[in-house]
């Protein structure tokens, strides 16, 4: 009951929009374009919310790295049930560079500085796929994950984690402080009502920059180019069935 | 926002609907004519009463001081002013702008989660298959917070303005218009009275539970006999012998969410002392009522064309014993809270129609872009893109009338009756249009029903019948019009009377008809409010609204009280009105955007222009028709083929086979 959990809410171009990559392949086109939580995000929030209703933890803490406008993430997730939030303000050249590593890093700082017991992040963010913060995070604290989460079991000072690996479901046991990772079926996000909404304006959101954790946001990555996926080529008819072997056969399929 | 059927100030309404039914609920052409007809006579009856009360209005300002005449008369709405032949620019220029910042920021993340639930909850095909709104996206509203807009926040609901409400409502109308219905009758008409004229414990005892859509709203006015003559309502409320309650009996027909509904605001006739003459007269009370009363019941939902997911039922009352607090508004006042309530919801039906036009418009271009005929996108023929850009047209009148407007009430306006109508008039007509082009561009699919479009098309019939048919509704605009002209002609006749007195102000007004009738400016100028980019937009503007001054005093001068029997003639004048509001509200959005330097301004440039040019050429050709005598006879031939038809009960003219 006593327990803080900190929730990871990234900022990410919607789902429905159709990306464009920008004509210096430097990246994709962002300017106008329609954001949204990520909906990994949404699931990790949802499960935090819920482990709180059920007067499991004492706080959630939404926190998400980016500009300004990450903290139109942060309402959201205030909106959903989250206590409070904490918005990381990176912009210019250091959001660029901002990949799994340096958010982790600050994760990590976030933890240890609000004395959390448990981190709930989304498996991977649907821009980047990179599927690792969690893990990274994990790592750098120095704590049990439990990634790929379908069911998550509160035990006094344990989790009970179901994860979605391939072929089925594992289930593991951890200790807490710990990291886990929502997959997609861990539960069905609940919609932001107008009056949390409305609620959620009272709530707190505290700025804080890298440098105030000490987090170092520089990178090793170079980004070279950013491409659309390659355009699908007409295929071939085929007369016949031994037709298809064969040119099957040929290109070194079978 | 909508529904119930009728609903007009001046107790002009549409009595087609109500005949249709009076008769074992089936309709037949005489019901049909009979309803015109009756429509007809409420219309005249209650526009000669806006022509008495002026007389009487004029009456006693002429005994008080000539500052306070002026006082009273003068308007700020550009729509009063317009058929004076003047531009008050006060309202409309520049495009108002009304959200604080906070009140912008709080809009914008409402606009995301209640677009999401629409698009991913709400199903508007199951709900229309099923004819109700689904039990769980019922239940997704209610904790959306979608039953309490506009209740304020301290008893449990939005707080939203006109402006914010009307943001969240074009969501709405782009997706599923039964719903729609079900949330405006609810809160636009079903609670809005207690809103608008309840007092403090009414407002604590039942605003709460309606926030949440715990208990549920609807709005009871219609009856079998009562439709365009609201005053003739039979429902009565009779005081108890211990003064205590009243005891109300009457049936209302089709009451929207009438078999769901827990609260009822109720109009029914009571009888009032008259304090100086000690006369009693019945008139109309709104009472609020609790189906817990007792004695409260409701009919089976009706079957309907379209908004089928919306519940309409008959409510009866049966000795209902209603206590004196409930109240609503005066003893004897339930016509104007009624009247009041209406007007001020028409601008919702605005901004609902032009979601509706914005998503129906991405399916016939998404249709256009992708169909090939010929070896080519569809879009790259001239007879699609005239359909497109037309389309987009009308969504961006019907747009900006719908914001104008809302904003104008935000801002505190309380004239303007003239303008609700015409958004109400302009976006029902201009929705069926969009829609029926966008099922004209899709072809073959837009009229099969997966294509989603037919549905809209079913649900909009109702929009240009509900709330006070356009027809009447056309006729109220005129008459308003020409009320308020006629007003400002009275001034204009008593300075004659003395006319050493009014020298100044008689000079000005003849040298002013001089020049209009030599067709020269009265130096009316849009300059400085008008971006200079549309200042072409601005001078048809000016001279069409100078024109139609014109014609509006030469027809009161012809006409007198007798122009409220001109119906073929307050047509064309409204159609006149409709156009000019349509083309000042896009003036000035587009010049707004032009000098805000928006990345779409030369794009609304173009359909500013393209739309006043249009609109001024057919305001002139009205202006024409109604000054010529040609048009007499064509008015005279119309009326004589309609007595004909009506005569024969149907067609005239014999087969042209001859059996």
């Amino acid at each position: 009951m006593s327990a803080r959990v900190l929730v990871g809410v990234k900022r990410v171009i919607d789902y429905a929009v159709k990306i464009r990559v920008k004509p210096d392949k430097t990246g994709v086109v962002t300017d106008g374009v329609k954001h949204s939580m990520n909906p990994f995000c949404e699931i990790a929030i949802e499960e935090a919310v819920r482990l709180k209703e059920k007067k499991l933890i004492k706080e959630v803490i939404a926190v998400s790295c980016g500009p300004q406008q990450s903290q139109e993430t942060i309402r959201t997730a205030l909106a959903m049930g989250a206590d409070r939030g904490i918005h990381v303000d990176v912009s210019g050249k250091d959001y660029e560079n901002l990949g799994p590593l340096q958010v982790s890093k600050i994760l990590a700082a976030l933890a240890k500085k609000e004395d959390v017991r448990l981190i709930i992040l989304g498996k991977q963010a649907i821009d980047d796929d990179c599927n690792q913060t969690g893990q990274m995070t994990a790592a750098l604290l120095d704590w049990p994950q439990g990634t790929f989460a379908s069911q998550v079991d509160f035990q006094e000072d344990s989790l009970k984690v179901e994860r979605e690996i391939d072929g089925g479901l594992e289930t593991i046991k951890i200790k807490m402080p710990a990291v886990v990772t929502a997959d997609l079926r861990l539960n069905e996000p609940r919609y932001a009502t107008l009056p949390n909404i409305m609620k959620a304006k009272k709530k707190k959101i505290d700025t804080v920059k890298p440098s105030d954790l000490g987090v170092d946001l520089s990178s090793q990555l170079e980004v070279l180019s950013v491409e659309e996926p390659s355009q699908r080529q007409a295929g071939v008819k085929v007369e016949t069935v031994e037709d298809l072997i064969k040119k099957l056969r040929d290109s070194g399929r079978i | 926002m909508l529904l119930s059927k009728v609903k007009l100030p001046l107790g002009v309404y549409n009595s087609a609907l109500k005949s249709l039914r009076s008769s074992n609920g089936r309709p037949s052409c005489t019901d049909l004519v009979l309803s015109i007809n009756s429509a007809r006579l409420f219309a005249s009856h209650s526009a000669q009463a806006v022509f008495d009360k002026t007389d009487a209005e004029v009456e006693t300002s002429s005994k008080s001081s000539a500052e306070k005449k002026t006082a009273v008369l003068e308007s700020k709405s550009f729509a009063v002013n317009m058929f004076k032949g003047q531009i008050s620019t006060a309202q409309v220029f520049p495009f108002p702008s009304v959200l604080s910042e906070e009140q912008a920021q709080f809009l914008s993340e409402l606009v995301g989660p209640v677009s999401k639930f629409f698009e991913e909850v709400n199903d508007p095909v199951k709900n229309d298959v099923l004819e109700k709104v689904e039990d769980a996206t019922m239940q997704g509203l209610k904790e959306l917070g979608a039953f309490g807009l506009q209740v304020p926040a301290d008893l449990g609901g939005m707080g939203l303005t006109n402006t914010q409400y009307a943001r969240l409502v074009e969501i709405v109308g782009m997706h599923d218009l039964g719903v729609g219905i079900t949330l405006g009758a609810h809160q636009s008409i079903g609670f809005k009275g207690i809103l608008l004229y309840g007092n403090r414990q009414q407002k604590e005892k039942y605003l709460p539970k309606l926030a949440t859509g715990e208990t549920i709203a609807a709005f009871c006015l219609t009856e079998p006999s009562s439709g365009s003559d609201a005053a003739s309502i039979k429902t009565t409320a009779v005081k108890s012998a211990c003064g205590k309650y009243y005891i109300m009996n009457g049936g209302k027909i089709w009451i929207s969410n009438g078999g769901l509904a827990e609260i009822f605001t109720v109009f029914a006739k009571t009888p009032v002392k008259d304090e100086t003459t000690g006369e009693v007269k019945d008139k109309i009370t709104a009472f609020i009522v609790e189906k817990g009363f007792g004695g409260v019941a409701h009919g089976p939902p009706e079957k309907k064309m379209g908004i089928k997911a919306s519940n309409t039922a008959e409510v009866h009352f049966d000795s209902v014993r209603v206590p004196v607090e409930n109240v609503l508004g005066e003893v004897g006042g339930g016509f104007k809270v009624a009247m009041n309530i209406l007007n001020n919801g028409r601008f919702g039906m605005a901004a609902a129609l032009s979601g509706t036009m914005k998503g129906v418009i991405s399916k016939a271009v998404d249709h256009a872009a992708n169909r090939t005929q010929f070896g080519n996108k569809i879009h790259n023929f001239g007879v699609i893109q005239e359909k497109i850009a037309r389309m987009a047209m009308m969504q961006y009148v019907a747009e900006s009338m719908a914001y104008m407007i809302s904003s104008n009430m935000d801002m505190g306006a309380s004239d303007f009756q003239i303008e609700a109508a015409i958004s109400k008039i302009f976006a029902s007509e201009a929705a069926w249009t969009v829609t029926d082009e966008c099922i004209q561009i899709m072809g073959g699919m837009g009229f099969m029903k997966d294509a989603g479009v037919e549905r809209v098309m079913r649900d909009l019939r109702i929009f240009r019948i509900f709330e006070g048919t356009n027809d009447i509704l056309r006729l109220f605009v005129a008459l308003n019009g020409f009320q308020n002209a006629g007003n400002q002609l009275k001034g204009l006749q008593k300075a004659l009377r003395s006319p050493i007195e009014n020298a100044g102000l008689l000079v000005g007004e003849i040298s002013k008809r001089a020049k209009r009738k030599a067709g020269l400016s009265t130096g009316v100028s849009l300059e400085g409010v008008v971006h200079p980019e549309l200042s072409e937009s601005g001078r048809l503007l000016v001279q069409a609204v100078e024109q139609f001054g014109a014609v509006i005093e030469d027809l009161l001068l012809k006409h007198g009280k007798k122009i409220v029997d001109e119906q073929f003639v307050l047509k064309r004048v409204s159609d006149s009105a409709i156009d000019l509001y349509g083309m000042v509200v896009v003036i000035s959005r587009a010049s707004r955007s032009l000098s805000q330097g928006h990345h779409s301004a030369q794009h609304e440039k173009m359909l500013c222009e393209t739309w006043c040019i249009e609109a001024h050429q057919r305001i002139m050709q009205d202006i024409k028709s109604l000054k010529s005598s040609s048009s007499k006879q064509m008015f005279k031939n119309l009326r004589a083929i309609s007595a004909a038809v009506v005569e024969n009960g149907g067609t005239v003219s014999p087969h042209p086979l001859g059996f």
